[in-house]
């Protein structure tokens, strides 16, 4: 069971950062504390799931595995946009068969090209019912309830890199005061025009 | 004598032949050329690239693609057979890819391919695939090149060096059996592909596409190279001068 992921865009640095915690837990009993479930579906594209862990794990795997092979057949990557409409649509197909109870956060950059007069961040806030929107910040699970108006407050379109990482370890702050379940890591991920790397925070380690 | 028997692939005729399968054979043979040279550390890739009209654009035309990271394939014969062939590997590579967590081998993948055109000798209403095909990749433990042919049968055999399709699949193969080493390094296995290809194949650039695929044993780096035809001008350049060089010492070459 995830509890939490979220993430926001640096729309001016163009950088995406994608949250989520480490538990993998069921019941009163911790698997583990170092599950990633931020899943980098490709070297520019990061998928943060929330939710129930099998279906988020099934589900991201799968996507990943579809966005590969459209990199394979067509020789070029998919963009963050159609990226999110195919997660969208796959879960929308699946919603009244045999929904994926998982929620998703698609954090993506796209390079200038013919498509993009520059580069361009992006994140798209997928909920279990197949919704999509494009959003600046977002949260799914418990901790929406305590991150959310942190970034009403602090998120701005110029952020920098170093600022996200207060920003992140601010809502991690919050969560480990304030929130009812324990959790003592995080895997939080940033996506600029560098490639993906994790983000150092105390939290982390 | 192929008389009433071979109108449906799935009639034996009396002395044990699947007729349909041989006239698959037939249209891989009515392909274009293609080589597939194993050197030391690299695997070569040939094929011959066929006139196009004059208003087509030659470029258009790719025989030589990936299935996968690893994995790059290269078909005589149908090329819509082949594109269908080439669309299910690649599906089934991203699908061995999510269950087992792992790349595929070339083996596996060849096996997979043999299996799925063994399966359209054995049911009615289809028909085999008029479409020969040559994988080739890297053991990803060892970093030995691995070249594998699919036949339309369902076969797969593993080889050092092949000929495939093309005006004299047979001429090239016997070519091949007489210059290959085991000890080639990339430009010597290069060199050879492009004079196998040469056998069959009018000489210029324009007429064949090379695909060099190298690998770093140390760091395991896989790279792939399509020659561009200033460098395979230059290359097939070498080679004519040096058969012209040699007439005087063909006599001593002959052993």
């Amino acid at each position: 069971m995830t509890d939490c992921t979220f993430g926001f865009v640096g729309q001016k640095h163009k950088f995406v950062v994608v949250a989520a915690d480490r538990s993998a837990a069921r019941s009163i009993v911790v698997f583990k504390q170092d599950e990633d479930k931020v899943l980098e579906l490709d070297a520019s594209k990061l998928l943060g799931s929330a939710g129930s862990a099998p279906d988020g794990v099934a589900f991201t795997e799968f996507i990943q595995k579809n966005v590969a092979l459209y990199e394979i057949d067509n020789g070029t990557r998919l963009d963050t946009f159609a990226t999110a409409n195919f997660i969208r649509n796959e879960l929308a197909q699946a919603l009244r068969r045999g929904p994926y109870q998982t929620n998703l956060l698609l954090g993506g950059l796209d390079r200038e090209s013919p498509l993009y007069a520059d580069d361009e961040a992006s994140l798209y806030y997928i909920d279990y019912l197949a919704s999509s929107n494009k959003v600046n910040f977002g949260c799914h699970g418990y901790a929406s309830n305590f991150i959310l108006s942190i970034f009403d407050k602090e998120w701005h379109p110029d952020l920098t890199v170093d600022q996200a990482k207060d920003l992140v370890q601010k809502c991690i702050d919050e969560l480990q005061k304030r929130f009812l379940i324990n959790l003592p890591a995080f895997t939080v991920k940033v996506l600029d025009k560098d490639g993906i790397r994790n983000l150092p925070l105390a939290a982390n380690e | 004598m192929a008389g009433s028997y071979d109108r449906a692939l799935t009639v034996f005729s009396p002395d044990g032949k699947l007729f349909q399968i041989d006239y698959a054979y037939e249209a891989v043979k009515k392909g274009a050329a293609t080589v597939g040279v194993k050197g030391s550390r690299c695997i070569v890739l040939g094929v011959e690239r066929k006139a196009v009209a004059k208003l087509q654009d030659p470029r258009t035309i790719r025989k030589v693609v990936k299935v996968d990271e690893k994995i790059t394939l290269a078909f005589a014969g149908l090329t819509a057979d082949a594109r269908v062939l080439v669309q299910r590997a690649r599906v089934e590579a991203q699908s061995y890819r999510l269950t087992m967590e792992d790349e595929p081998s070339v083996e596996v993948m060849a096996r997979y391919l043999a299996r799925l055109l063994q399966r359209y000798t054995q049911r009615g209403g289809v028909r085999p695939f008029g479409v020969s095909a040559m994988l080739a990749g890297f053991d990803a433990v060892t970093a030995e090149p691995k070249v594998y042919q699919i036949d339309p049968s369902g076969t797969y055999f593993s080889w050092k060096a092949n000929a495939i399709g093309g005006r004299n699949a047979k001429t090239m193969r016997e070519f091949l059996e007489k210059h290959w080493t085991p000890t080639l390094d990339d430009d010597d296995a290069v060199d050879l592909c492009v004079k196998t290809l040469l056998e069959v194949v009018d000489s210029g650039a324009k007429n064949m596409e090379v695909v060099l695929l190298k690998i770093d044993p140390d760091t395991k780096l896989q790279t792939e190279e399509t020659l561009s035809d200033d460098k395979l001008d230059a290359i097939i350049a070498n080679i004519e001068a040096e058969a012209n060089e040699q007439p005087a010492e063909a006599k001593d070459m002959a052993d």
